[in-house]
């Protein structure tokens, strides 16, 4: 009896990794109806693509200096040519190959950084919500101190002792930016705590950590993932403005922010120095938003539904028009 | 329970309500009919899932975006409530002449007002009183409910009352416009049994005294007894055996209703084991073909796979099972 | 525990077997602080949830303990379990005392005592397969290394309470209420425990599917000899699964009997009203009974009042009653009950 019975659950579980698949078809079908998150999955997958294979992509080094070609306008323009697409700046580096390579210093830093502060601030909050007590207490206040200093001080501290580098960067934005993932994750686990599984998984004699990593933690994916995209988006625009202030990435690495900080003395001359790194930025963190509000979507079974229930009034009501249309036609 | 007008007060005919889920649509309401006469209590009782709330959402023009109106109509005092050109007579009926009750009185009561306010609001806006005309009327209607004290009363937030009081306050407020019917869904089933035995009673006692038509939605077939004049019984989104509450309970038709009542668990009489139904409540999403009822039914048979309707038995009482009909099993 | 006051404790129906209780719970109190009020919070609100609450039960046997929100019975329940800070009184299992176990000790002690929980759809992680969730026990005790290790031992399981084997490759959200509580009843047997608390396991379940898990319950407990303490918030549902009924009120227990005789001859005017309280299916006779509704509502538990804690419904209230709070004394053989004046 039993070894049969064994059997048949082994079978089902073998059988469970294809509607694995199914559910991520299903995921697909559901973002080609939602045009906003579409345009946004195609940016940033785009976007990676682009800084993955810079090298392969960009028609130039971005470090390559021509300066008999400096400040060449993009092709439009009657002096524009085809080897500089999108023109060169003041030491004649190609803007095109600049802007291509400045997306993976973009990525690689929000990426990090989203990694390093995601990490560490949930395992915070997890501690905090779930022990209580004297941790809570502790790393609240640890919180609530680190956001009343002015974050911009402390990384001009850090930056000043240390001196400016990629790797300084992405730990001074991480040093900024836990605080937010400890606070949420906190609030959630106070919350997910009170629920009778989590009491279930005690009375069953799970120890601690089991509980907050097997129990807890994976009930929290969808808002800390939304709240992990929507940082990123910010870490970009703050890798930015390091770099424009000269705290970032240190010539002659490329980055967007120091891109149009340098372009900014040529404004009134190449206006598209400034432009073109500064409209990268605006598409990246608009990609992302995009995304992230779509996955806030996707996350909540509610709205998950009536977005559902929408799509489909709507085919309805096209399937609806159509048989009348063609009953008209048919006499 | 006479009735002089001819037309009823509620009438709901062939009311087909679907969800569009991702899953797949959902059944909820495949084609129910039923009418509620002037004065008159009807329960109408099913498990979850039954489709029942849906039916009196349907009326109360609750059903919202995943779920549509498919098919059917509901009439109330012979005009319809779902025709488009009608919207006025909605709007006023709605509220004014339908009050509805709901389960969980916190929710449906405002936190941040007091009573008082929240029901003098009511009466402001849909009878026009004035200020002093709306606080009095609000002390009748405290009064009315069993509440000590209403003056102190209107003063007080909802988190200041139990359970048993807000559900009396919202009594209340359904009470304010002197609705002709009152739609109560599961209005006790968040309450300790004891405060439901009170509210029960004022329910009933307030029924008979305004003459008001009340439709009582439940899972407890206790509780139809004790205030029904007639009663409903839902299975997946079909009424399956409706007549007089009495007879109904007496000598019940079809193998769900009579199974149902086998599983009230009754105090009055001694039994060795617990009587269950098997198998659970289908799918609404790809509902049984013909007698939905029929895969947990012990006396299913192949007739049972044809598509049924409710087939009146005299005595009005109308039943959907096929093996009632051919042998009247009473 | 012998030599004082002693609170009559009945030996249940004849089934149960003689012998030393599995639980013994004694004067048992629970205090609960619920933070400060007044001015500088100079005020400290206390809720007492529990208030010398005494009772036994023995292997195979069950205990109902019934009780409206707010009167401590689930309290109770955690207490027993180590899962609530214990203000006074003492609990025993198998001679041992364990009133104020401390974490590993609640934790070795899961093994042998268990929790079915109310809710079916919020005490299963949503997260996690039916397997896992059946497994977890039995991992966490190192009785098997992996899942996969006990899949025979969860689907054996699994046909134990009534479900497919395959059941398990599935998530909960597949499975209707009185599934899922089936799936909290495999969880809880997994590790074979001796003793059982269930709060109110049928409460959130619809009635044809109530009888389904209660008479499941029972046959579990004909076949492994487990003790339960069934808790419910009314008299309907324990009547088939209980040896012997507590009812609670405001943290007190007020009647203790056979199970029989709460029934038949109820002495405390709470246990009546409990009673009267649930509607019979049958409109002739539901029209005919006499209800007692006691009217009024439950004393607010951050401040009960001195005496008997029914007094503010209570239609037989004295001046004693007032005064000083009854204790539970034996009415007949088997029967006990706290009241001055029945």
């Amino acid at each position: 009896m039993s070894p049969t019975s064994a059997d048949t659950l082994e079978k089902a579980l073998e059988k469970n990794r294809y509607e694995r698949v199914e559910k991520l078809l299903e995921l697909g079908r559901e973002l080609k109806r939602d045009k906003a998150g579409l345009i946004g999955v195609i940016l940033i997958t785009a976007l990676v693509m682009m800084a993955v294979f810079a090298p392969m992509i960009a028609p130039h080094d971005p470090t390559d200096q021509d300066l008999t070609a400096r400040l060449a306008p993009p092709v439009w323009y009657e002096k524009g040519t085809w080897n500089h697409m999108l023109g060169t700046d003041h030491l004649g580096r190609d803007v095109l190959s600049r802007t291509i390579h400045g997306a993976r210093v973009s990525l690689w830093v929000g990426a990090a950084v989203v990694l390093l502060a995601g990490g560490f601030g949930v395992v915070m909050g997890l501690m905090a919500g779930y022990l209580g007590g004297r941790t809570d207490a502790f790393v609240m206040r640890w919180i609530d101190t680190q956001v009343a200093f002015p974050g911009l001080l402390l990384a001009l501290i850090i930056l000043a002792v240390i001196g400016p580098s990629l790797t300084t960067v992405v730990v001074v934005l991480a040093l900024n930016g836990w605080m937010v993932y400890g606070r949420m994750t906190r609030s959630a686990v106070l919350s997910i705590r009170q629920s009778p599984y989590v009491e279930a998984a005690e009375v069953v004699g799970c120890r601690w950590p089991r509980v907050i990593f097997r129990h807890i933690l994976p009930n929290l994916t969808s808002p800390l993932l939304t709240l992990a995209i929507l940082e990123f988006a910010r870490i970009v625009l703050a890798e930015a403005a390091l770099s424009f202030l000269g705290l970032g990435i240190q010539p002659p690495a490329t980055s967007w922010g120091l891109d149009v900080s340098m372009g900014k003395n040529y404004m009134f001359m190449a206006w598209w120095l400034v432009t073109i790194p500064g409209c990268a930025i605006a598409v990246t963190v608009l990609a992302i938003n995009l995304v992230a509000s779509w996955l806030r979507l996707i996350s909540d079974p509610q709205e998950r539904e009536k977005q559902f229930a929408r799509h489909m009034a709507g085919a309805m009501r096209k399937k609806m028009q159509a048989s009348i249309e063609k009953e008209l036609k048919a006499p | 329970m006479n009735d002089n007008q001819n037309t009823p007060l509620l009438e709901v005919r062939n009311l087909v309500v679907n969800f569009y889920t991702r899953g797949g649509v959902v059944q909820a309401s495949r084609g129910v009919s039923f009418q509620v006469g002037h004065g008159q209590t009807l329960g109408i009782v099913g498990e979850s899932g039954s489709g029942k709330s849906v039916a009196v959402q349907a009326v109360m023009g609750l059903i919202s975006n995943p779920g549509r109106i498919e098919g059917g109509d509901i009439f109330f005092m012979g005009q319809s409530l779902l025709d488009p050109a009608g919207r006025k007579f909605v709007r006023k009926v709605r509220g004014k002449d339908i009050a509805m009750i709901f389960q969980d009185p916190m929710t449906s009561l405002n936190p941040v007002f007091t009573i008082g306010t929240q029901i003098t609001e009511v009466l402001r806006h849909h009878l026009g009183m004035n200020r002093d005309q709306a606080r009095k009327r609000a002390m009748d209607l405290l009064g009315l409910v069993d509440i000590n004290a209403p003056e102190k009363r209107l003063k007080q937030y909802p988190y200041e009352m139990s359970g048993g009081m807000r559900q009396r306050v919202m009594i209340a407020m359904a009470l304010a416009c002197e609705p002709r019917l009152i739609i109560a869904d599961e209005p006790t089933t968040a309450l300790d049994v004891t405060i439901q035995a009170q509210i029960l009673e004022l329910l009933a006692d307030l029924q008979q005294r305004l003459a008001v038509s009340v439709i009582l939605i439940t899972h407890d077939l206790g509780v139809v007894a004790q205030l029904c004049h007639r009663v409903a019984v839902m299975y997946a989104g079909r009424i399956v055996e409706v007549g007089d509450a009495d007879q109904v309970f007496a000598s019940p038709v079809h193998p769900y209703t009579k199974g149902l009542i086998r599983a009230t668990p009754r105090l009055d009489v001694v039994t060795e084991r617990m009587v269950s139904i098997d198998g659970v409540p289908p799918d609404l999403i790809s509902p049984p073909q013909g007698c939905a009822f029929s895969p947990r039914c012990d006396q299913a048979e192949n007739a049972c796979l044809r598509p049924q309707t409710l087939t009146p038995l005299g005595d009005d009482r109308h039943v959907s099972c096929w093996c009632a009909i051919k042998g009247d099993t009473r | 525990m012998i030599g004082q006051k002693d609170i009559v404790t009945s030996r249940a129906a004849k089934e149960v077997a003689a012998g030393p209780p599995l639980i013994c719970v004694k004067d048992l109190r629970v205090i609960f602080d619920a933070g400060r009020a007044g001015f500088w919070g100079r005020k400290r609100l206390q809720v007492h949830a529990v208030e010398k609450v005494s009772f036994d039960i023995h292997p195979g046997e069950t205990l109902g303990l019934v009780g409206e929100s707010g009167s401590g019975k689930s309290t109770t329940g955690r207490a027993i379990l180590g899962r609530v800070p214990i203000t006074s009184g003492t609990i025993f299992f198998q001679d041992k005392e364990i009133t104020h176990a401390g974490k590993e000790m609640v934790r070795a002690l899961s093994r042998y005592m268990q929790l079915v929980f109310q809710d079916p759809y919020a005490s299963l992680n949503p997260r996690m397969k039916i397997v896992d969730i059946v497994a977890e026990p039995l991992l966490v005790h190192g009785l098997v290394k992996n899942t996969k290790e006990a899949a025979g031992e969860v689907a054996q399981l699994l046909e134990l309470v009534g479900l497919p084997p395959d059941a398990g490759a599935r998530y909960p959200h597949a499975f209707s209420g009185g599934q899922r509580q089936r799936v909290g009843i495999a969880r809880a047997l997994a590790l074979k425990p001796q003793f059982i608390v269930a709060d109110e396991p049928v409460s959130a379940l619809d009635v044809s599917i109530r009888a389904q898990v209660v008479n499941l319950m029972q046959d579990l407990q004909a076949r492994f000899g487990l003790a339960y303490l069934f808790i419910a918030h009314d008299l309907a549902v324990v009547r088939h699964i209980s040896h012997r009924i507590a009812i609670m009120y405001a943290g007190n227990i007020v009647e203790l009997a056979d199970r029989h005789l709460i029934y038949e001859s109820p002495v405390h005017p709470y246990t009546k009203a409990l009673l009267s309280a649930v509607p019979v299916p049958d409109p002739p006779v539901q029209r005919a009974r006499q209800r007692i509704t006691c009217a009024g509502e439950a004393p607010n538990p951050m401040d009960p009042p001195a005496g008997c804690r029914f007094q503010s419904r209570c239609p037989h209230v004295t001046q004693t009653c007032r005064d000083t709070a009854p204790v539970l004394t034996s009415r007949r053989p088997g029967q006990t009950a706290a009241c001055w004046n029945c």
